[in-house]
């Protein structure tokens, strides 16, 4: 009798030190699927952090874009009809991410891996896009060693393709996770962290189409 | 589907939400409709920058004043659509890291471009060889 209620006391000062544990601990009590309270918020710390990481290279870049060095300046290599399809690209992987969310909300395991597949296939259609852009743009002389202004653009676009491709790469790590071990509570909460993830990089190219490509066309 | 499924779904959905909202994970995952509304609502404020920017509409300056301004508002659809950021995800924790990164992201970049163009005034003499005989 007195052990249990010091097992008890024990656990409630466990509970009672680690506020964070807690949360999760009640929501897997309760066979609840969704987990992750704090895994989330501290996800989004990350892409916090993020954030800030393209701030600086956004604020470089708005310093340096006209420091064309008698090099080629936006006007001349900016090819708008491209910008427009690769973001027409990114703004509908955002919607297919999404029902990949509401699939994975709805406990179907196909309906989330074909929306997966297509958000992955997107992405590779974003990157690809995003590569021949760039090797035309290499192939015409303008390289980032031309100007200031063209190191700063291949710096702050090229750091948003990577991100991208980290996140195709993310989509076919948790697309042999689902195929092993389905839609468990875990899978769901990187399904989760990675909407957010992807989510944040269509935010990043909202800021670039506009500040990079628009502006730049107009200048 | 008939208006009582529909309706029992939706209490479903309802009851689902009550459990997930009650322990703890405070994270909205977005409707159908959400994301829709949305999307559709980021296409137009895609689309309205681009027409204007590759037709020349307006001068310059309205078009730059334009789609600077379709671009924040087009970042909020986002993070509310898309992201889910408000008062109630993360018990409004994920929303005070937002502002706060919001208000770091500005002085980075707006006080980098304050600071850097008038650097850049006093280095003007730089080009000046150019234009010298």
């Amino acid at each position: 009798m007195s052990g249990e209620a010091v097992a008890r006391d024990g656990d409630g000062l466990e509970n009672a030190r680690d506020t964070f544990y807690l949360v999760e601990k009640d929501t897997h009590d309760h066979g609840e699927a969704h987990t992750g309270g704090a895994t989330m918020l501290g996800f989004w710390i990350y892409l916090m952090s993020d954030a800030l990481i393209f701030a600086t290279l956004f604020a470089t870049y708005g310093v340096l874009s006209t420091s064309y060095a008698g090099g080629p300046t936006p006007r001349e290599i900016f090819e708008l009809p491209l910008v427009a399809v690769n973001t027409a690209i990114l703004l509908v992987s955002s919607i297919t991410y999404g029902f990949a969310m509401i699939a994975t909300q709805e406990g179907k395991l196909n309906g989330t891996r074909t929306w997966l597949v297509l958000t992955g296939l997107l992405g590779i259609g974003f990157v690809g896009v995003e590569l021949y852009e760039f090797s035309t743009l290499i192939h015409e002389g303008a390289t980032p060693q031309t100007s200031g202004f063209l190191s700063a653009f291949f710096t702050l676009v090229a750091t948003h393709g990577l991100h991208v491709t980290i996140g195709i790469v993310w989509i076919g790590v948790m697309l042999v996770q689902l195929a092993q071990r389905g839609l468990h509570a875990e899978n769901q909460r990187r399904l989760m962290c990675l909407s957010m993830f992807w989510h944040f990089l269509d935010v990043v190219w909202i800021g670039v189409f506009t500040f990079v490509y628009l502006l730049g066309s107009i200048r | 589907m008939t208006d009582a499924t529909h309706t029992a779904r939706h209490e479903d959905d309802a009851h689902a939400h009550d459990a997930v909202h009650s322990h703890g994970d405070t994270h909205d995952h977005g409707s159908r409709r959400g994301y829709v509304i949305g999307f559709l609502t980021s296409v137009v404020l895609t689309a309205i920058p681009f027409w204007l920017v590759m037709t020349g509409t307006l001068s310059s300056q309205w078009t730059a004043i334009l789609i600077i301004a379709f671009a924040v508002v087009q970042i909020g659809v986002h993070t509310a659509a898309f992201l889910h950021v408000n008062t109630k995800a993360e018990g409004g924790w994920t929303l005070l890291a937002y502002a706060f990164t919001a208000v770091i992201v500005l002085i980075v970049i707006a006080g980098s471009l304050w600071i850097m163009y008038h650097l850049n005034t006093n280095m003007m003499p730089m080009s000046v060889p150019d234009t010298a005989p």
